[in-house]
Protein backbone atom coordinates (compact mmCIF):
# COMPACT_ATOMS: atom_id res chain seq x y z
CA UNK A 1 0.00 0.00 0.00
CA UNK A 2 1.27 3.44 -0.62
CA UNK A 3 1.41 6.03 1.95
CA UNK A 4 -0.42 9.41 0.68
CA UNK A 5 0.57 12.92 2.22
CA UNK A 6 -3.53 13.03 2.97
CA UNK A 7 -2.69 10.58 5.87
CA UNK A 8 0.70 12.84 7.32
CA UNK A 9 -0.06 15.53 10.17
CA UNK A 10 2.99 18.11 9.17
CA UNK A 11 4.08 20.52 11.45
CA UNK A 12 6.46 22.99 11.13
CA UNK A 13 9.36 22.72 13.34
CA UNK A 14 11.36 25.50 15.50
CA UNK A 15 15.12 25.18 14.24
CA UNK A 16 14.52 23.29 11.15
CA UNK A 17 13.13 26.10 9.25
CA UNK A 18 10.56 24.84 6.35
CA UNK A 19 10.81 20.68 7.77
CA UNK A 20 7.43 19.56 7.48
CA UNK A 21 7.37 16.81 10.19
CA UNK A 22 5.37 13.46 9.46
CA UNK A 23 4.00 12.13 12.57
CA UNK A 24 3.53 8.26 12.78
CA UNK A 25 6.11 7.22 10.88
CA UNK A 26 7.29 5.29 13.76
CA UNK A 27 5.09 2.82 15.00
CA UNK A 28 4.69 5.07 17.95
CA UNK A 29 1.18 6.25 16.31
CA UNK A 30 -0.04 9.25 17.07
CA UNK A 31 2.85 10.87 19.04
CA UNK A 32 3.00 14.62 17.92
CA UNK A 33 6.47 15.93 16.75
CA UNK A 34 7.80 18.46 18.76
CA UNK A 35 11.29 19.37 17.73
CA UNK A 36 13.95 17.63 15.68
CA UNK A 37 17.01 15.97 17.70
CA UNK A 38 18.93 16.24 14.17
CA UNK A 39 18.53 16.23 11.11
CA UNK A 40 20.30 15.04 7.45
CA UNK A 41 20.13 15.36 3.81
CA UNK A 42 19.76 12.65 1.30
CA UNK A 43 21.24 12.93 -2.12
CA UNK A 44 20.95 10.44 -4.61
CA UNK A 45 21.05 9.08 -8.10
CA UNK A 46 23.59 12.07 -9.20
CA UNK A 47 24.87 10.45 -12.35
CA UNK A 48 28.30 12.06 -12.49
CA UNK A 49 28.81 11.69 -16.23
CA UNK A 50 26.12 11.51 -17.75
CA UNK A 51 25.08 13.32 -20.94
CA UNK A 52 21.61 13.43 -22.54
CA UNK A 53 18.74 15.36 -23.54
CA UNK A 54 17.27 13.98 -20.55
CA UNK A 55 19.48 16.59 -18.56
CA UNK A 56 21.51 19.35 -20.99
CA UNK A 57 22.62 20.63 -17.19
CA UNK A 58 24.09 17.97 -15.95
CA UNK A 59 27.85 19.08 -15.77
CA UNK A 60 25.90 21.77 -13.47
CA UNK A 61 23.33 19.69 -11.57
CA UNK A 62 25.13 18.73 -8.90
CA UNK A 63 26.95 21.80 -8.12
CA UNK A 64 23.76 23.69 -7.51
CA UNK A 65 22.58 21.49 -5.48
CA UNK A 66 25.52 21.59 -3.16
CA UNK A 67 25.23 25.09 -2.92
CA UNK A 68 21.69 25.16 -2.24
CA UNK A 69 22.45 22.27 0.72
CA UNK A 70 25.34 24.66 1.83
CA UNK A 71 22.49 27.42 2.61
CA UNK A 72 20.37 25.65 4.56
CA UNK A 73 19.83 28.20 7.82
CA UNK A 74 20.50 25.05 9.46
CA UNK A 75 23.17 22.50 8.52
CA UNK A 76 22.46 18.94 8.81
CA UNK A 77 24.25 16.49 11.09
CA UNK A 78 25.45 14.56 8.05
CA UNK A 79 24.41 13.91 4.53
CA UNK A 80 23.98 10.55 2.78
CA UNK A 81 24.27 9.75 -0.78
CA UNK A 82 22.25 6.53 -1.43
CA UNK A 83 23.74 5.34 -5.11
CA UNK A 84 24.39 6.02 -8.41
CA UNK A 85 26.83 8.69 -7.95
CA UNK A 86 28.48 8.31 -11.28
CA UNK A 87 26.67 7.61 -14.57
CA UNK A 88 28.26 3.96 -15.92
CA UNK A 89 30.93 3.87 -18.16
CA UNK A 90 32.53 0.60 -19.26
CA UNK A 91 35.87 2.38 -19.49
CA UNK A 92 37.36 1.35 -15.66
CA UNK A 93 39.45 4.50 -16.19
CA UNK A 94 36.53 6.47 -17.28
CA UNK A 95 34.75 5.00 -14.18
CA UNK A 96 37.76 6.56 -11.96
CA UNK A 97 37.90 9.63 -13.25
CA UNK A 98 34.12 10.16 -12.50
CA UNK A 99 34.50 9.02 -8.90
CA UNK A 100 37.41 11.01 -8.45
CA UNK A 101 35.73 14.61 -9.98
CA UNK A 102 32.39 13.61 -8.26
CA UNK A 103 34.26 12.96 -4.86
CA UNK A 104 36.18 17.07 -5.55
CA UNK A 105 32.27 18.44 -6.27
CA UNK A 106 30.55 17.04 -2.81
CA UNK A 107 33.61 18.01 -0.99
CA UNK A 108 32.34 21.32 -0.81
CA UNK A 109 29.64 20.80 0.96
CA UNK A 110 30.28 22.59 4.41
CA UNK A 111 29.05 19.27 6.04
CA UNK A 112 31.85 17.11 6.47
CA UNK A 113 30.23 14.00 7.80
CA UNK A 114 29.30 12.60 4.25
CA UNK A 115 28.36 8.72 3.75
CA UNK A 116 28.32 7.21 0.58
CA UNK A 117 26.03 3.90 -0.99
CA UNK A 118 26.98 2.83 -4.65
CA UNK A 119 24.32 2.44 -7.25
CA UNK A 120 24.34 -0.40 -10.06
CA UNK A 121 25.93 2.51 -12.29
CA UNK A 122 28.98 2.68 -10.13
CA UNK A 123 29.61 -0.47 -9.22
CA UNK A 124 28.09 -3.25 -11.27
CA UNK A 125 30.64 -3.72 -13.88
CA UNK A 126 33.24 -4.38 -11.56
CA UNK A 127 31.64 -5.50 -8.88
CA UNK A 128 32.38 -2.40 -6.64
CA UNK A 129 36.40 -2.58 -6.72
CA UNK A 130 36.51 1.03 -8.14
CA UNK A 131 34.40 2.69 -5.71
CA UNK A 132 35.76 1.15 -2.71
CA UNK A 133 38.94 2.85 -3.76
CA UNK A 134 37.18 6.02 -3.27
CA UNK A 135 34.34 5.15 -0.84
CA UNK A 136 35.37 2.10 1.39
CA UNK A 137 32.90 -0.52 2.37
CA UNK A 138 29.96 -0.91 0.28
CA UNK A 139 27.62 -1.83 3.26
CA UNK A 140 28.45 -0.54 7.12
CA UNK A 141 26.25 0.92 10.20
CA UNK A 142 26.84 3.74 12.03
CA UNK A 143 24.84 5.43 15.25
CA UNK A 144 24.15 8.80 15.58
CA UNK A 145 21.94 10.26 18.74
CA UNK A 146 20.27 7.30 19.42
CA UNK A 147 19.63 6.27 16.01
CA UNK A 148 21.01 2.98 14.62
CA UNK A 149 21.71 3.43 10.50
CA UNK A 150 22.65 0.58 8.53
CA UNK A 151 23.32 1.27 4.84
CA UNK A 152 22.86 -1.86 3.02
CA UNK A 153 24.76 -2.53 -0.83
CA UNK A 154 22.16 -4.30 -3.38
CA UNK A 155 24.01 -3.64 -6.57
CA UNK A 156 27.16 -4.46 -6.43
CA UNK A 157 25.98 -7.81 -7.41
CA UNK A 158 24.70 -6.73 -10.94
CA UNK A 159 21.50 -9.66 -10.62
CA UNK A 160 20.59 -6.80 -7.86
CA UNK A 161 21.12 -9.15 -4.59
CA UNK A 162 22.40 -8.39 -0.95
CA UNK A 163 23.53 -11.71 -0.98
CA UNK A 164 23.73 -14.35 1.56
CA UNK A 165 27.44 -12.63 3.19
CA UNK A 166 25.71 -9.29 3.87
CA UNK A 167 22.05 -10.67 4.64
CA UNK A 168 24.16 -12.94 7.79
CA UNK A 169 26.21 -10.05 8.06
CA UNK A 170 23.11 -7.85 8.55
CA UNK A 171 21.28 -10.33 10.89
CA UNK A 172 24.59 -10.15 13.18
CA UNK A 173 24.04 -6.73 13.82
CA UNK A 174 20.37 -6.90 14.26
CA UNK A 175 20.72 -9.07 16.40
CA UNK A 176 22.60 -6.63 18.55
CA UNK A 177 19.42 -4.53 18.81
CA UNK A 178 16.58 -4.09 20.85
CA UNK A 179 13.36 -4.60 19.32
CA UNK A 180 12.18 -1.14 20.06
CA UNK A 181 15.30 0.56 18.57
CA UNK A 182 15.33 3.04 16.09
CA UNK A 183 16.81 1.81 12.76
CA UNK A 184 17.07 3.67 9.49
CA UNK A 185 18.28 1.54 6.25
CA UNK A 186 19.98 3.48 3.74
CA UNK A 187 19.97 2.07 0.45
CA UNK A 188 19.75 2.34 -3.37
CA UNK A 189 17.16 0.11 -4.72
CA UNK A 190 14.01 -0.84 -3.57
CA UNK A 191 14.01 -3.75 -1.16
CA UNK A 192 10.05 -4.32 -1.91
CA UNK A 193 8.64 -5.31 -4.98
CA UNK A 194 8.01 -1.66 -6.34
CA UNK A 195 7.48 -2.42 -9.69
CA UNK A 196 9.18 -5.36 -10.90
CA UNK A 197 7.91 -4.84 -14.32
CA UNK A 198 10.71 -2.36 -14.98
CA UNK A 199 12.82 -3.98 -12.71
CA UNK A 200 12.46 -1.71 -9.52
CA UNK A 201 13.04 -4.27 -7.07
CA UNK A 202 15.92 -6.36 -5.39
CA UNK A 203 15.96 -10.08 -5.89
CA UNK A 204 16.64 -10.62 -2.27
CA UNK A 205 14.89 -7.71 -0.29
CA UNK A 206 12.37 -10.29 0.77
CA UNK A 207 15.17 -12.25 3.50
CA UNK A 208 15.81 -8.71 4.17
CA UNK A 209 12.70 -7.67 5.01
CA UNK A 210 11.95 -10.41 7.15
CA UNK A 211 15.39 -9.68 9.09
CA UNK A 212 13.96 -6.16 9.72
CA UNK A 213 10.38 -7.08 10.59
CA UNK A 214 10.81 -7.87 14.27
CA UNK A 215 12.27 -4.73 14.87
CA UNK A 216 9.25 -2.08 15.64
CA UNK A 217 11.55 1.28 14.70
CA UNK A 218 12.45 0.72 11.01
CA UNK A 219 12.60 3.42 8.20
CA UNK A 220 13.81 2.52 4.53
CA UNK A 221 15.45 5.84 2.52
CA UNK A 222 16.39 4.51 -1.02
CA UNK A 223 16.78 5.63 -4.45
CA UNK A 224 17.21 3.93 -7.53
CA UNK A 225 13.59 5.33 -9.00
CA UNK A 226 14.00 9.04 -9.61
CA UNK A 227 10.96 10.36 -7.98
CA UNK A 228 9.66 10.67 -4.55
CA UNK A 229 7.82 7.90 -3.74
CA UNK A 230 6.57 6.20 0.07
CA UNK A 231 5.68 2.60 0.36
CA UNK A 232 4.57 0.31 3.91
CA UNK A 233 5.64 -2.95 4.29
CA UNK A 234 3.89 -4.25 7.44
CA UNK A 235 4.86 -1.32 9.83
CA UNK A 236 8.22 -0.41 7.80
CA UNK A 237 8.04 2.66 5.74
CA UNK A 238 9.94 2.97 2.41
CA UNK A 239 10.61 6.20 1.29
CA UNK A 240 12.55 7.15 -1.87
CA UNK A 241 14.31 10.43 -3.42
CA UNK A 242 14.00 12.65 -6.58
CA UNK A 243 17.42 12.46 -8.49
CA UNK A 244 19.73 14.91 -9.05
CA UNK A 245 19.92 14.03 -12.83
CA UNK A 246 16.22 12.78 -14.56
CA UNK A 247 13.02 12.31 -13.46
CA UNK A 248 11.79 8.85 -14.12
CA UNK A 249 8.15 8.24 -14.72
CA UNK A 250 5.81 6.49 -12.05
CA UNK A 251 5.92 2.94 -12.25
CA UNK A 252 3.46 1.20 -15.21
CA UNK A 253 2.50 5.15 -16.01
CA UNK A 254 3.96 4.67 -19.99
CA UNK A 255 5.38 1.44 -21.56
CA UNK A 256 8.69 2.37 -20.79
CA UNK A 257 11.04 3.39 -17.99
CA UNK A 258 12.65 6.07 -19.60
CA UNK A 259 13.90 9.31 -18.52
CA UNK A 260 11.20 12.09 -18.72
CA UNK A 261 11.69 14.62 -21.23
CA UNK A 262 13.15 17.81 -19.95
CA UNK A 263 11.15 21.01 -19.72
CA UNK A 264 13.39 24.18 -20.64
CA UNK A 265 10.54 26.13 -18.62
CA UNK A 266 11.32 24.23 -15.48
CA UNK A 267 14.65 22.61 -15.66
CA UNK A 268 14.96 21.04 -12.48
CA UNK A 269 11.24 19.92 -11.72
CA UNK A 270 11.47 16.53 -10.07
CA UNK A 271 14.94 16.99 -9.01
CA UNK A 272 15.73 17.70 -5.83
CA UNK A 273 17.63 16.56 -2.47
CA UNK A 274 15.64 15.54 0.65
CA UNK A 275 16.12 17.05 3.81
CA UNK A 276 14.99 14.29 6.85
CA UNK A 277 14.34 15.71 10.53
CA UNK A 278 14.63 13.13 12.96
CA UNK A 279 13.13 13.51 16.57
CA UNK A 280 13.63 9.45 18.05
CA UNK A 281 10.43 10.70 20.45
CA UNK A 282 7.85 11.04 17.74
CA UNK A 283 9.08 10.43 13.80
CA UNK A 284 10.38 11.79 11.08
CA UNK A 285 10.07 14.76 9.16
CA UNK A 286 10.85 14.86 5.18
CA UNK A 287 11.61 17.80 2.85
CA UNK A 288 11.74 17.99 -0.40
CA UNK A 289 14.26 20.59 -1.30
CA UNK A 290 15.06 21.97 -4.74
CA UNK A 291 18.18 21.72 -6.70
CA UNK A 292 18.47 25.61 -6.93
CA UNK A 293 16.91 28.55 -4.87
CA UNK A 294 13.81 29.87 -6.67
CA UNK B 1 1.75 -9.25 -6.46
CA UNK B 2 3.84 -12.16 -8.75
CA UNK B 3 3.01 -15.16 -7.03
CA UNK B 4 -0.55 -14.20 -6.87
CA UNK B 5 -0.53 -13.04 -10.92
CA UNK B 6 0.71 -16.25 -12.31
CA UNK B 7 -1.19 -19.60 -13.06
CA UNK B 8 1.49 -20.49 -15.24
CA UNK B 9 3.23 -23.76 -15.03
CA UNK B 10 6.33 -23.17 -15.17
CA UNK B 11 10.11 -23.76 -13.61
CA UNK B 12 13.61 -22.32 -14.46
CA UNK B 13 16.61 -24.53 -13.30
CA UNK B 14 20.20 -22.46 -12.80
CA UNK B 15 22.89 -23.30 -15.33
CA UNK B 16 23.96 -27.05 -14.56
CA UNK B 17 27.12 -28.38 -15.46
CA UNK B 18 25.86 -30.19 -18.47
CA UNK B 19 25.84 -26.44 -20.24
CA UNK B 20 22.34 -27.80 -20.48
CA UNK B 21 19.07 -26.21 -18.82
CA UNK B 22 15.60 -28.39 -19.49
CA UNK B 23 13.33 -27.25 -16.68
CA UNK B 24 9.51 -28.07 -17.46
CA UNK B 25 6.98 -29.15 -14.91
CA UNK B 26 4.83 -32.31 -16.05
CA UNK B 27 7.00 -32.57 -19.19
CA UNK B 28 6.47 -35.64 -19.79
CA UNK B 29 2.60 -35.10 -19.91
CA UNK B 30 2.91 -32.43 -22.38
CA UNK B 31 2.54 -32.05 -25.97
CA UNK B 32 5.92 -30.98 -27.94
CA UNK B 33 6.40 -27.53 -27.38
CA UNK B 34 7.63 -25.20 -30.14
CA UNK B 35 11.04 -24.01 -29.73
CA UNK B 36 11.71 -20.56 -29.95
CA UNK B 37 15.30 -19.06 -30.07
CA UNK B 38 16.31 -15.56 -28.69
CA UNK B 39 19.98 -14.25 -28.45
CA UNK B 40 20.81 -11.46 -25.82
CA UNK B 41 23.66 -9.40 -26.38
CA UNK B 42 24.25 -5.59 -25.27
CA UNK B 43 21.33 -3.85 -25.30
CA UNK B 44 19.48 -6.12 -27.51
CA UNK B 45 17.24 -9.47 -27.18
CA UNK B 46 16.72 -10.77 -30.78
CA UNK B 47 14.02 -11.41 -31.60
CA UNK B 48 12.87 -8.28 -29.56
CA UNK B 49 9.08 -9.20 -30.19
CA UNK B 50 7.77 -13.26 -29.71
CA UNK B 51 4.34 -14.32 -30.78
CA UNK B 52 2.46 -16.95 -29.27
CA UNK B 53 -1.02 -18.53 -29.34
CA UNK B 54 -2.92 -18.38 -25.75
CA UNK B 55 -2.42 -22.09 -24.39
CA UNK B 56 0.30 -22.99 -27.02
CA UNK B 57 3.48 -24.87 -25.29
CA UNK B 58 6.70 -23.28 -25.95
CA UNK B 59 10.58 -22.97 -25.39
CA UNK B 60 12.67 -20.48 -25.18
CA UNK B 61 15.61 -21.22 -26.49
CA UNK B 62 17.54 -18.13 -24.28
CA UNK B 63 21.92 -18.14 -25.21
CA UNK B 64 24.03 -15.09 -24.89
CA UNK B 65 26.09 -13.66 -27.48
CA UNK B 66 28.78 -11.14 -25.30
CA UNK B 67 28.46 -11.72 -21.27
CA UNK B 68 25.75 -12.69 -18.55
CA UNK B 69 22.22 -11.57 -19.25
CA UNK B 70 19.03 -11.82 -17.52
CA UNK B 71 16.09 -12.89 -18.44
CA UNK B 72 13.00 -11.78 -16.70
CA UNK B 73 9.74 -11.79 -17.41
CA UNK B 74 7.36 -10.76 -14.28
CA UNK B 75 4.16 -11.25 -15.18
CA UNK B 76 4.84 -14.74 -15.94
CA UNK B 77 6.91 -14.86 -13.25
CA UNK B 78 9.94 -16.28 -15.39
CA UNK B 79 13.98 -15.21 -14.83
CA UNK B 80 16.43 -17.00 -15.83
CA UNK B 81 20.28 -15.88 -16.00
CA UNK B 82 21.47 -16.20 -19.61
CA UNK B 83 25.37 -17.88 -19.52
CA UNK B 84 27.54 -16.97 -22.82
CA UNK B 85 28.30 -20.98 -23.98
CA UNK B 86 25.23 -22.48 -22.34
CA UNK B 87 21.20 -22.48 -23.86
CA UNK B 88 18.91 -22.08 -20.94
CA UNK B 89 15.62 -23.04 -21.52
CA UNK B 90 12.67 -21.66 -20.45
CA UNK B 91 9.31 -23.90 -20.98
CA UNK B 92 5.83 -22.15 -21.08
CA UNK B 93 2.12 -22.11 -21.56
CA UNK B 94 0.56 -18.72 -21.82
CA UNK B 95 -2.95 -18.60 -20.17
CA UNK B 96 -3.81 -15.12 -20.77
CA UNK B 97 -3.59 -12.73 -24.06
CA UNK B 98 -1.92 -9.72 -24.35
CA UNK B 99 1.78 -8.06 -24.16
CA UNK B 100 3.97 -9.06 -21.83
CA UNK B 101 7.27 -7.45 -21.83
CA UNK B 102 10.37 -9.25 -20.88
CA UNK B 103 14.22 -7.94 -20.15
CA UNK B 104 17.37 -7.96 -18.33
CA UNK B 105 18.14 -8.06 -14.86
CA UNK B 106 21.54 -8.15 -14.59
CA UNK B 107 23.07 -4.90 -15.19
CA UNK B 108 24.91 -4.71 -18.29
CA UNK B 109 25.94 -0.90 -19.29
CA UNK B 110 24.39 2.08 -20.55
CA UNK B 111 21.56 1.18 -22.39
CA UNK B 112 21.18 -1.53 -19.41
CA UNK B 113 17.58 -0.05 -19.14
CA UNK B 114 16.42 -0.34 -22.75
CA UNK B 115 17.55 -3.61 -23.12
CA UNK B 116 13.95 -5.53 -23.27
CA UNK B 117 11.45 -7.39 -25.53
CA UNK B 118 7.69 -8.25 -25.75
CA UNK B 119 6.06 -11.41 -26.23
CA UNK B 120 2.53 -11.37 -27.57
CA UNK B 121 -0.03 -13.64 -27.07
CA UNK B 122 -2.66 -14.26 -28.92
CA UNK B 123 -6.30 -15.50 -28.59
Amino acid sequence: MTTGYDRREFLRLGGIAGVAFASGLFSTAGARAQAADFHFVQFSDTHWGYAGAANPDAAHTLEKAVATVNGLASQPDFIVFTGDLTHTTDDPKERRTRLARFKEIVSALRVKDVRFMPGEHDAALDRGEAYKEFFGAPYYTFDHKGVHFIALDNVSDPAAKVGDEQLAWLAADLKQRKPDDRIVVLTHRPLFDLYPQWDWTTADGAKVMELLMPYRNVVVFYGHIHQEHHHTTGHIQHHAAQSLIFPLPQAGSQPKRGPLPFDAANPYRGLGTRDVGVSPASGYGIKELPVAKA
Amino acid sequence: MIDRRTTLRWLIAAPAAAGLVVAAAGLAAEPAAREIHISAKRFEYTPSTITVKLGESVVLLLTAEDRIHGFKMPDFNLRADIVPGVTTTVRLTPDRAGKFSYFCDVFCGDGHEDMEGTMIVVA
